[in-house]
């Protein structure tokens, strides 16, 4: 039996886009016809509440849950309500909303509409990252082609239902995909991400009610308007529904990204899809879903990659995406360059994770380079409780730098030691990174 | 990536010579501005379309923006030096942006810097001699299955090795 892959079901092996003529040659523009033409606003939300559609960029906060909070009286419908897509993928190690937005512009943008049909947005915005230029030329193109063809812009399909969309190509900084700082910046400031409530449901860009999705959640939706709550809660193997691009990066044999049911063992996506082990490497842990998550072993193998499985073991399917550690690889010099990363992009605007993110890499740097001492590991959990607690910085980047580490100190807590009782890095040549 | 010394250049030197924005510039800005509700709100687009026409944003550039969006230059510049593709200063005609995420750094991105240095005896921050390029570090480009990659102006260089570098960077200073 082959499976139901909807979000890959128009990328072609050489990765060449997806026209609109192709795409509505293969069933495209159908759900947004049937939430459009046949369907209400309260319709479309009770199909995506009962879906069970969980956000795909990291957090997997349900879609539905998020999109009830917008206010949908008289009053809100005055003015302005907005849609944004955040396809600033910068996760490190996370590499698959390039995939649909190189491959299927037009699906992204039909799922769009139909968010935004629901929420009643009249504006959609699509917030890509600056280096993704051959998307945001592929969007612009597709967006042109829909304006044309009466799918944007008013009355679309007769309905009375406006919505102008555009692409808006931002300027770098890891922090604006977070999606408070993702709306200051749409607004043209720095990307300082804003303390919550108000949440951005009632008060986002501009002050008014505004939707942030992530690229792969937009895409499921009207997969799941034109199919069903139930035919997408059939897709998941496990507790979660629909489908997810997992992806494998690091020594496998064939790195990769896969559309697979969502539930798909973590031990089927690295030894079958991704191929295994390179020729020479063992496993020796992974981060689950992007550089912000917790490790993993060898022992969570046989756990399925779901949000709730995922929690459980003690870190977070984030962005699906693995990062591998191998056994040739520095677990030290690992989490110094994650901690280094975590540390640059910084918005800078909360003490925690300006000043703390920086101390951490220097003690990381520390050890890595034989200069540390057992104090260092002391500092490093100190830091991890303290940094890494929810609610001492506006948003999550400090709390998800920690994560990385302080998983590592738990699994890898003898590599640390053999830095320090060293004086150099183990894995390294005399000492060098 | 900047180090101390760098950071002292990037304060702005006050001087009374100033700069008008050239009319596809401003024909440019003014077509977001139809957009937003307030003149302000383009300050990003705005860098960008100067920094498309010019290269980079000088001062001078930097307070013909601000006038224009009616914004103090000391705000827009708060602005400018927080987006590391916004430059404050001059950079080559093209841009090496050198991934070094976790996957890329797993796959030997730093021994890949210092290949991409020795070839064009410049580090991180550098633009050559011959003005051509400039390298900088960037945040994660979502390649990670083809690690190590960088980008060389628009365009993504995949599974970059020094074979790849020697045909990128063919003519440019001493060679691989």
């Amino acid at each position: 039996m082959s499976l139901d892959l909807p979000l890959t079901r128009n990328v072609r092996p050489d990765r060449s886009p997806t026209d609109l003529i192709a795409y509505e040659a293969n069933g495209g523009y159908q759900g947004m016809k049937a939430a459009i033409g046949k369907l209400s606003p309260p319709d479309c939300l009770q199909i995506i509440k009962d879906s069970n559609l969980r956000g795909r960029g990291g957090a997997g906060f349900p879609t539905g849950m998020k999109w009830s909070f917008v206010p949908m009286d008289e009053a809100a419908a005055a003015g302005h309500k907005y849609l944004i897509c955040n396809a600033d993928e910068m996760e490190p190690g996370t590499f698959k909303d390039r995939l649909l937005l190189e491959c299927d512009p037009h699906q992204l943008i039909e799922g769009m509409i139909c968010a935004a049909f629901t929420i009643q947005a009249d504006v959609a915005y699509i917030f890509i990252r600056a280096e993704y230029h051959l998307a945001a030329k592929l969007l612009r193109e597709a967006i042109a082609a829909c304006y044309d063809k009466g799918y944007l812009g008013k009355d679309i399909l007769g309905s009375g239902y406006h919505l102008d969309m555009q692409v808006h190509s931002s300027a770098g900084r890891y922090i604006c995909g977070e999606e408070t700082a993702l709306i200051s910046s749409l607004e043209g400031k720095r990307a300082n991400p804003r303390a919550k409530p108000p949440f951005p449901q009632v008060s986002g860009l501009w002050g008014r009610p505004t939707i942030v999705n992530n690229v792969e959640t937009l895409c499921n939706i009207h997969h799941i308007i034109e199919r069903g709550a139930d035919w997408f809660q059939a897709l998941g193997l496990t507790e979660d529904a629909g489908t997810k691009l997992y992806g494998v990066s690091g020594r496998v044999k064939n790195p990769g990204c896969w559309e697979l049911p969502i539930g798909t063992t973590v031990r089927e996506i690295i030894e079958h899809h991704a191929g295994g082990m390179a020729d020479g490497y063992q496993m020796r842990g992974f981060l689950p879903g992007g550089g912000s998550t917790d490790f993993l072993t060898n022992d969570h193998l046989d756990l399925a990659m779901d949000y709730g499985t995922i929690g459980k073991a003690g870190s977070r399917m984030g962005t699906g995406t693995m990062i591998i550690l191998d056994d040739k690889t520095c677990p030290v010099g690992f989490v110094k360059n994650l901690m280094e990363f975590f540390a640059r992009e910084s918005c800078g605007f909360c003490t925690p994770c300006r000043d703390g993110l920086p101390w951490s890499a220097q003690v990381l740097d520390d050890i890595e380079n034989g200069r540390g001492t057992p104090e260092d590991m002391d500092t490093l959990a100190r830091q991890v409780e303290f940094i890494g607690a929810i609610g001492n910085t506006h948003c999550a980047l400090a709390p998800g730098a920690m994560e990385p580490l302080q998983s590592a100190m738990r699994y890898f807590r003898e590599d640390f030691q053999r830095h320090i009782d060293g004086s150099a890095c183990p894995f390294c040549d005399g000492g060098a990174p | 990536m900047w180090t101390g010394e760098r950071m002292s250049e990037l304060i702005p030197v006050i001087d009374e010579g100033e700069i008008a924005l050239s009319a596809a510039e401003i024909a440019e800005i003014d077509a977001e501005i139809a957009h937003v509700p307030y003149r302000a709100a383009v300050a990003i687009d705005a860098l960008k379309i100067v920094q498309a026409h010019r290269g980079w944003v000088s001062d001078e550039s930097l307070r013909a923006i601000a006038r224009h969006l009616h914004m103090s230059a000391a705000e827009l510049d708060g602005i400018a030096t927080f987006y590391n593709l916004i430059f404050r200063q001059p950079v080559g005609d093209k841009v090496i942006l050198l991934c070094n995420s976790i996957s890329c750094w797993i796959k030997g991105c730093d021994s890949l810097q210092l290949a991409i240095s020795k070839q064009l005896g410049v580090g991180l921050g550098g633009t050559t001699a011959d003005n051509r390029f400039t390298l900088l570090p960037v945040t994660c480009l979502g390649a990670c299955d083809k690690a190590p990659v960088l980008m060389v102006g628009e365009d993504l260089h995949e599974d970059v090795d020094t074979q790849t570098l020697r045909a990128l960077f063919q003519g440019e200073g001493g060679g691989v």
